[in-house]
């Protein structure tokens, strides 16, 4: 009896903090979207479906400009990520766990101190821009803040380590003597790389993908300190709602539909991708 | 056939670099390695067999020296532009490819077109029974069928030589014997030189054509498995290919063909005469546990070998019984007596026993 009871005994702690805080506000949430009022005579649930219809309408922009942000921060953060995990994998000797260290030390400072830092780098008159438009290499109008590329800049800084451990796992992994074989075998070292090392890291390319493709979708803090009236990402715009403007049916709408949005782009994507047929496409 | 070795190494030494200090892996290196050979390297772990081989596949640069394939120079030539190919002791399957595309590899690389692909790598999957399985995984195999192909991985590029490192070393003892005999077989039939690293005696004895046996950097002795069993040319040799009973001597007399040492009062050690052997010289002299014969009471035979002793432990082992006897000549003796006859006849411990040996059985190490 002790031994059927115990896995559930063990799950009983998680299981209610889940339930908690992430079942019951997401009920309460979906709940809210569908509800009508206004701040001051309170909310009534009515089922009033349309919200979805007139948010996504009004948002249409600033949802696209998320998944596309999110989109272009990975991409970005692969082509900067592989060549790091690929040295302290193959490279680091005795030294990994030192290297690995320095990859996540940025993370002892709070996200936002970090990005006001930014902030404070990239501005007008900041230790970047000030030098180079006084040598005349820039002209006195060229910004950076308020530009996609601050914030696109920003996403890509603050989920670095996101890209580059999950790649290095799956570096770290591979039996050297595994590409041994394929120089064995008549491979140069560019087709070793080509054909064994790259479909072999596969997997930890997908997971980097799942682990900032999500957050900096739906991130916000970048955008508010970096961005400008030009860069406004959803995750802004659900802030204000909830924060500013208290319409709470919008807000909520809006955040379910971009974890729908979301959820079905994971799905998609470890649909079209899943780590098994991901070697067998990278094995043709 | 040519006389051009397959594998030829020249005045070769490697040193690897630890801790800022250059440490020797070998020292000095001359071997030739005939076509078509089946030779074995082997030796204990830090012996510079591995270093040897991985010099031929490419994978290290000697210190000094060259590396000749075929007659050709191929000292610091890449790994990929050498016609050898090598069995990993992990095997190093490609764990993304089937069983197909892991055989296949090395031809594709080389531009092979496909169906002369499709026919090597079926008849090489037929020789090393694995047909049927093509589809498969990795990871969905064996332990000795991931080792088949890893074999066939290598040798359906029909190289100048196959490296072999300790390929059966993660195998279970009774496969390990079955592939022993298998690769032996293959080799036959494939015709290509096989070049077989191991630190396990037993697989070199049984499968060589010639073995090297190395230690510390250098080759102690390179030879047939019959010679380094029965002729064994250093101490090390002795001691690491089978059991040997060492008996360090002072020559006393010589009787016609045999040399005679007198290790302590009514015993003796015959040794066959030979160049360096002389009266008052000191002798090492090596004999095999399975050649000596163990009697419980005194033989009357003279044309023998004859030491005294007390049995100190034995070990039946089915075939034969093992006994350990501690000698008036100092050193503990290895007997490995058959059980033909009755097992009424094993001697106890504690017992004193007589052990003779004929005097061709007598091996003066080094001379």
């Amino acid at each position: 009896m002790r031994r059927i009871l115990a896995p559930y005994l063990l799950v009983l702690p998680g299981g209610l903090w889940l339930l908690l805080f992430f079942v019951v506000p997401m009920a309460t949430m979906l709940s809210l979207s569908l509800q009508e009022g206004d701040i001051i005579n309170g909310y009534v649930f009515t089922g009033h479906w349309q919200t979805y219809v007139e948010s996504i309408q009004g948002y249409q922009t600033q949802l696209i400009r998320s998944l596309v942000y999110g989109a272009i921060t990975s991409l970005i953060l692969i082509v900067l990520s592989f060549p790091v995990a690929y040295w302290i994998a193959f490279y680091g000797g005795r030294r990994k766990p030192t290297y690995l260290f320095l990859i996540l030390l940025p993370f002892f400072v709070s996200f936002v101190l970090r990005t006001i830092s930014w902030r404070m780098i990239l501005t007008d008159d900041g230790v970047l821009l000030h030098p180079l438009k006084e040598a005349g290499l820039l002209p006195e109008s060229f910004h950076l803040l308020g530009t996609p590329v601050a914030v696109i800049g920003g996403l890509v800084y603050n989920f670095l380590p996101f890209m580059v451990l999950p790649i290095y796992v799956a570096l770290e992994r591979i039996d050297p003597r595994v590409v041994e074989a394929a120089r064995d075998l008549y491979a140069s070292p560019l087709t070793a790389f080509r054909r064994v090392i790259l479909p072999l890291s596969l997997p930890g390319v997908f997971a980097g993908v799942l682990m900032t493709f999500v957050p900096a979708s739906s991130d916000y803090v970048n955008a508010e300190l970096l961005g400008g009236t030009g860069t406004t990402m959803i995750g802004q715009v659900i802030q204000s709602k909830f924060l500013t403007s208290s319409d709470y049916p919008s807000a909520s709408a809006l955040a379910f539909t971009l974890m729908t949005v979301l959820l079905i782009g994971v799905f998609a994507y470890a649909r079209a991708l899943g780590t098994d047929d991901v070697m067998k496409v990278a094995a043709r | 056939m040519t006389t051009t070795p397959a594998i030829e190494f020249v005045g070769v030494r490697k040193d690897y670099l630890s801790h800022g200090e250059s440490v020797p892996a070998v020292r000095s290196l001359d071997l030739a390695i005939a076509q078509g050979e089946f030779f074995s390297l082997l030796g204990p772990s830090g012996c510079g067999k591995t270093t040897t081989m991985r010099m031929v596949a490419g994978f290290e640069d000697p210190s000094a020296g060259t590396v000749f394939l075929a007659g050709r120079d191929v000292t610091g030539v890449a790994p990929n532009k050498r016609d050898v190919n090598m069995v990993f002791q992990s095997y190093a399957l490609f764990p993304h490819l089937t069983v197909l595309q892991n055989v296949s590899f090395g031809l594709e690389r080389k531009k092979v077109g496909k169906d002369e692909i499709r026919r090597r790598v079926g008849a090489m999957l037929e020789i090393v029974s694995l047909t049927g399985m093509e589809k498969r995984h990795p990871r969905e195999m064996s332990g000795g069928q991931q080792q088949r192909v890893a074999l066939a991985r290598a040798l359906v590029n029909e190289p100048r030589a196959l490296l072999l490192d300790e390929p059966l070393g993660a195998l279970d003892l009774k496969l390990r014997q079955q592939m022993q005999v298998e690769l032996k077989r293959i080799q036959r039939e494939v015709g290509i030189t096989f070049v077989y690293v191991t630190h396990d005696q037993g697989e070199a004895l049984t499968m060589s054509d010639r073995i090297a046996v190395m230690n510390a950097g250098l080759i102690e002795q390179l030879g047939t498995p019959r010679e380094i069993y029965e002729k064994p040319s250093t101490r090390f040799v002795a001691g690491f290919i089978g059991t040997s009973n060492l008996i360090d001597g002072t020559v006393g007399h010589l009787d016609g063909d045999v040399a005679v040492l007198e290790p302590a009062p009514g015993e003796r050690v015959l040794v066959p005469v030979r160049d360096g052997i002389r009266p008052g010289g000191t002798l090492e002299i090596s004999v095999r546990p399975e050649k000596i014969d163990l009697h419980r009471n005194a033989p009357a035979t003279t044309g023998t070998s004859l030491l005294s002793g007390v049995v100190t432990e034995v070990v039946y082992h089915g075939t034969s019984t093992n006994y350990t006897v501690a000698t008036s000549a100092g050193a503990d003796f290895t007997v490995f007596d058959q059980n033909a006859s009755n097992a009424e006849d094993l001697a106890s411990r504690g017992e004193r026993v007589f052990l003779t040996w004929a005097p061709q059985h007598s091996y003066p190490i080094g001379v």
